[in-house]
């Protein structure tokens, strides 16, 4: 176990490093001198080098890229061009905003995406599960801002139940978690579905039922646990695609997180705050999937070596 | 009796069964229903899109995408106006239908020009192994670290946002996805036994590749473009969503529902609508993909 | 014969599929003698592992008990309601499969799995069920049960993991064991110790067994009573020792013909010939009739299971007045071929 975490671990540098290389190449790969995309085309030519001069543009490519690494280990991304504060004071403030809704998102996607699948497992064929199933294949094909701008639309606007827009009390926290976290609940009913499918036909659940146990214990205690592994691959993936979802969430409910500050710093040609917010995303997904290979392999182990 | 006694059947096919020929997927495919609805229901749209495509230039409908009208403003839907009217009093059933090809056409092209790109990599990856195979897996995981919409985001930021932009992006980022899947059952195939044998006889790689490794492997080629196909309409609805796609007044749908979001208190049918049309489009290419998965490739699952 | 524990008569288990009906257990009748072991023999697809399912109504769906009778110490199981049937599940019957390598779930320690009988049954907790799962592990015959309580089956080895098996069926002292190839897939060196500690287990706990197996070495070696299994039905029910001395019915020979005996001169095994028929090819009237060597028109009739004058049974027309073959010996002890 120790020797796969640490060559996990281990294979995690040259992807970081292949992802800070490309984070830095988003500002050179821009057609035209950056600097001039940032001042705006009718820039005076001092603006524009004294953007040049503040980015290092003049440096050697390795030069700038070696100060780019060397500074984003150290949590620095330099500052932004329109109002001149740390990108990281930037991030640091938004970053915690994201992360809650992802998360929330995320439990609201586990929750009732497991729970749908083993419904729709356990009672196989009947109604439920065909609607269930049904109402699963709407919501992975739902886009998820148009279901926000769907839920704004009724349960703001119509009902006054929630609050439309914003982020931090209860009823501004609810319909942006349902859309976000919709798609993801329907993967997960599904994948939890088959996986319980799979798992009730094993020989183990026969034995589990010869012995007496009852039948809703056999399906939470002896399905559900085996049923449940290969799920935890799926959810690791999700809070990848909540985290990178919320950047549409955020802009449908106007909540001030990461994923907002992204688009705003792209419309406003803001590159340092788009790299670095860009960055912070992408490292975050990397951890949280060794987190959920490793925690994977530990629950898996037990099962691999059959 | 195998079914009855409930004794385990070794699957013996081999993984990914050879395409006999179209009437026989047919058969197959038309054993599932859902999967038909959603091959009607693509079919329909498809001519809908050509004739939407052929009209936004030559106004045969009479009526442009484009065309403003002060006086009917944010009107619900009518006899006069199916789908109602927008902030600028254009009729949202013919933007809509003059923007189908928009949406189709970015999937299609996203979707293929990343299989174009991703399936010989993968193919390279799985066939040759070795050093190759590492920094081609290693840079798809580099691609991998952008979840979901990241990626594309962080390209259209650097390209700017336009149709042909837009596309490139999620092409790219669906790299890895077929880099993957074909990485996988390249080394399947490879690994059987006749593949070994034509190797002995003295085959060489491109003819192994181009007449026996790639037909193998096809099937899971042809279900995971279809079901991209899904994905992709949605990221490209998204990007331009948030203005950093197709640019207005071009009738993409997930630029009108960015112009629909400032009047949704006067307006609600504004987003109803194209919203809708991106669920449609997109169910039916996952009912579609999925029936396809069933029918030619059911050992594939996810 | 003594007092029966177990009287199955007409079992009818059937499973449907795509709006057809396969008759996998067609007319099942056999009894288990308190404290004996019941032999159910044939091959696979012959009915002989539903029949037991059935028993415990374990049988998943598609599958259901159609017709007939199955009275366990005069109680009517196909009647009994769900929660009584948990009762005797694992506690009155007892069953073991033939997949030890997947028949323990593998998340779950040896221990915490033990334990649940004990809990159910028993209402243990987990402090006295663990004891009595040390208990009942060293019964078996594993070594450090006390380490061993707390592992995972992906620990323990194939014939290890049978025991704890045994174990678990064990556990609450069953009146009934049903133990469904329970050597099968082990190695043959395990295969005597598996099946000689069900015996000594038997003696002491005072249990009767049904032995489901399709190897004539493990009846002759555990059984007392023998039901011959074929298409669904029983075609030969006797005591062990006439089963081997005087086969009746040409299936049952059949199989004692291709086994290897080492208390004869055998020039060559003798398979039988032809394939078990699918089930939408059953024959309508004998079902052995297509492969038997004997076979004459009035095969075309099904035949009845009929009581011989040494009290066993068989179904077979041959045995019956309506014979209208010529004169045939089934069983020719000394040249078996």
């Amino acid at each position: 176990m120790t020797t796969f975490i640490i060559r996990r671990v281990l294979q995690l540098i040259p992807v970081l490093i292949g992802v800070s290389i490309l984070v830095f190449s988003l500002m050179h790969l821009t057609p035209g001198n950056p600097a001039v995309i940032m001042a705006g085309e009718s820039a005076p030519e001092a603006t524009v080098a004294a953007i040049e001069q503040r980015l290092g543009l003049n440096d050697p490519l390795y030069v700038q890229y070696w100060n780019f690494l060397t500074n984003a280990l150290q949590l620095d991304f330099g500052t932004s061009i329109r109002d001149n504060i740390p990108v990281m004071s930037h991030i640091q403030a938004r970053f915690f905003i994201t992360l809650e809704l992802a998360i929330y998102s995320t439990i609201f996607t586990v929750v009732l995406g497991v729970l749908a699948g083993i419904v729709s497992a356990v009672k196989r064929y009947s109604i439920s599960d065909v609607s269930l199933m049904v109402v699963t294949l709407f919501g992975l094909s739902m886009p998820n801002f148009w279901l926000g701008l769907m839920l704004i639309q009724w349960f703001s606007i119509e009902l006054g139940w929630f609050a439309p827009t914003g982020w931090g009390n209860l009823d501004q926290l609810v319909l942006p978690v349902i859309a976000l976290g919709t798609a993801g609940a329907a993967i997960v009913a599904r994948m939890t579905r088959s996986s319980m499918l799979d798992v009730i036909t094993q020989d183990y659940i026969r034995t589990a039922r010869a012995k007496g146990v009852k039948e809703r214990v056999v399906i939470f205690r002896h399905a559900l646990k085996n049923a449940l592994i290969p799920v935890v691959t799926v959810v690791g993936l999700q809070f990848g695609y909540l985290l990178a979802g919320s950047v549409l969430t955020e802009s449908v409910f106007a909540i001030n997180g990461l994923g907002r500050l992204i688009i705003d710093s792209i419309l406003q040609r803001d590159f340092p705050v788009v790299q670095g917010a860009v960055l912070v995303i992408a490292v975050t997904f990397v951890f949280v999937n060794l987190l959920v290979d490793i925690s994977y392999r530990m629950l898996n182990k037990r099962v691999d070596l059959n | 009796m195998a079914v009855a006694s409930k004794e385990r059947v070794h699957d013996t096919k081999p993984v990914n069964p050879r395409i006999k020929s179209f009437k026989e997927f047919f058969k197959r495919l038309r054993k599932n229903k859902s999967a038909l609805v959603g091959f009607y229901v693509l079919a329909f749209l498809f001519l809908v899109s050509i004739f939407g495509a052929i009209d936004a230039n030559y106004n045969l409908l009479g009526v442009s995408s484009n065309a403003t009208s002060l006086t009917e403003k944010l009107e619900g839907p009518s006899a006069a106006h199916w789908f109602g009217t927008d902030h600028l009093g254009r009729d949202i059933f013919f933007r809509i239908l003059h923007g189908m090809y928009i949406t189709l056409g970015v999937g299609f092209a996203a979707t293929f020009m990343g299989a174009f790109v991703g399936v010989p990599l993968g193919i390279l990856a799985g066939y040759y192994g070795g050093w190759l195979d590492t920094i081609i897996m290693r840079v798809m995981d580099v691609l991998l670290a952008f979840p979901g919409i990241l990626l594309a985001l962080a390209i259209v930021s650097v390209l700017g946002g336009s149709t042909i932009n837009v596309t490139i992006a999620i092409a790219i980022g669906s790299l890895p996805q077929f880099a993957r899947i074909v990485r996988g059952s390249t080394l399947t195939t490879k690994k059987l036994e006749y593949v070994d044998a034509i190797r002995a006889l003295g085959a060489r790689d491109g003819k192994i590749i181009f007449q026996h490794i790639l037909p193998n492997i096809m099937s899971p080629i042809i279900v995971n473009t279809t079901l991209f196909i899904a994905s992709a309409i949605l990221s490209a609805a998204g990007l331009s969503f948030l203005g950093l796609g197709v640019q207005p007044p071009t009738p993409e749908w997930g630029a009108m529902l960015n112009d629909g979001r400032n009047y949704m208190y006067q307006a609600g049918h504004i987003t109803f609508f194209p919203g809708m049309m991106i669920v449609i489009v997109v169910l039916a290419f996952n009912l579609f993909g999925d029936g396809l998965r069933d029918a030619i490739d059911p050992k594939q699952k996810q | 014969m003594s007092e029966n524990i177990l009287d199955v008569n007409n079992l009818k288990t059937s499973f449907f599929v795509d709006g057809s009906e396969i008759k996998a257990v067609d007319g099942v009748t056999f009894n288990v003698p308190k404290g004996k072991t019941l032999g159910i023999v044939g091959e696979s697809g012959s009915g002989k592992s539903i029949s037991a399912l059935s028993i415990l109504r374990l049988v998943e769906d598609p599958g259901k008990i159609v017709d007939g009778s199955i009275s366990f110490k005069g109680e009517e199981l196909t009647a009994a309601k769900e929660p009584r049937m948990r009762q005797i599940r694992g506690n009155e019957i007892s069953m073991i499969f033939q997949e030890p390598m997947t028949s323990l779930n593998p998340v779950y320690t040896v221990g915490q799995q033990l334990r649940e009988s004990f809990k159910i049954h028993e209402g243990l907790g987990k402090k006295a069920g663990t004891k009595r799962s040390i208990e009942m592990l060293e019964l078996v015959g594993i070594p450090s049960p006390e380490k061993r309580v707390d592992q995972y089956p992906y620990e323990l080895s194939g014939g290890m993991r049978q025991r704890v098996m045994i174990a678990m069926a064990l556990a609450c002292k069953p009146e009934l064991l049903i133990a469904d190839e329970p050597t099968t897939a082990l190695d043959v060196t395990i295969q005597a110790q598996i099946l000689e500690l069900i015996k000594e287990l038997q003696e002491e706990i005072g249990m009767s067994v049904v032995m489901i197996t399709h190897d004539l070495g493990v009846v002759a070696e555990t059984c007392d009573y023998v039901a011959v299994m074929y298409c669904g039905k029983v075609v030969e029910l006797a005591d062990v020792e006439t089963l081997f001395e005087n086969p009746r019915h040409p299936y049952t020979v059949g199989l004692l013909n291709s086994l290897p005996r080492h208390d004869q001169d055998q020039d060559e095994l003798v398979p039988i010939k032809g394939n078990v028929p699918a089930p939408d090819e059953m024959p309508e009237g004998c079902r052995f009739a297509p492969r038997c060597p004997f076979a004459s028109d009035i095969c075309s009739k099904l035949p009845e299971l009929e009581t011989q004058e040494d009290g066993n049974e068989v179904r077979c027309w041959i045995y019956t007045d309506e014979w209208d073959g010529e004169e045939v010996k089934v069983y020719d002890k000394e040249h078996s071929s």
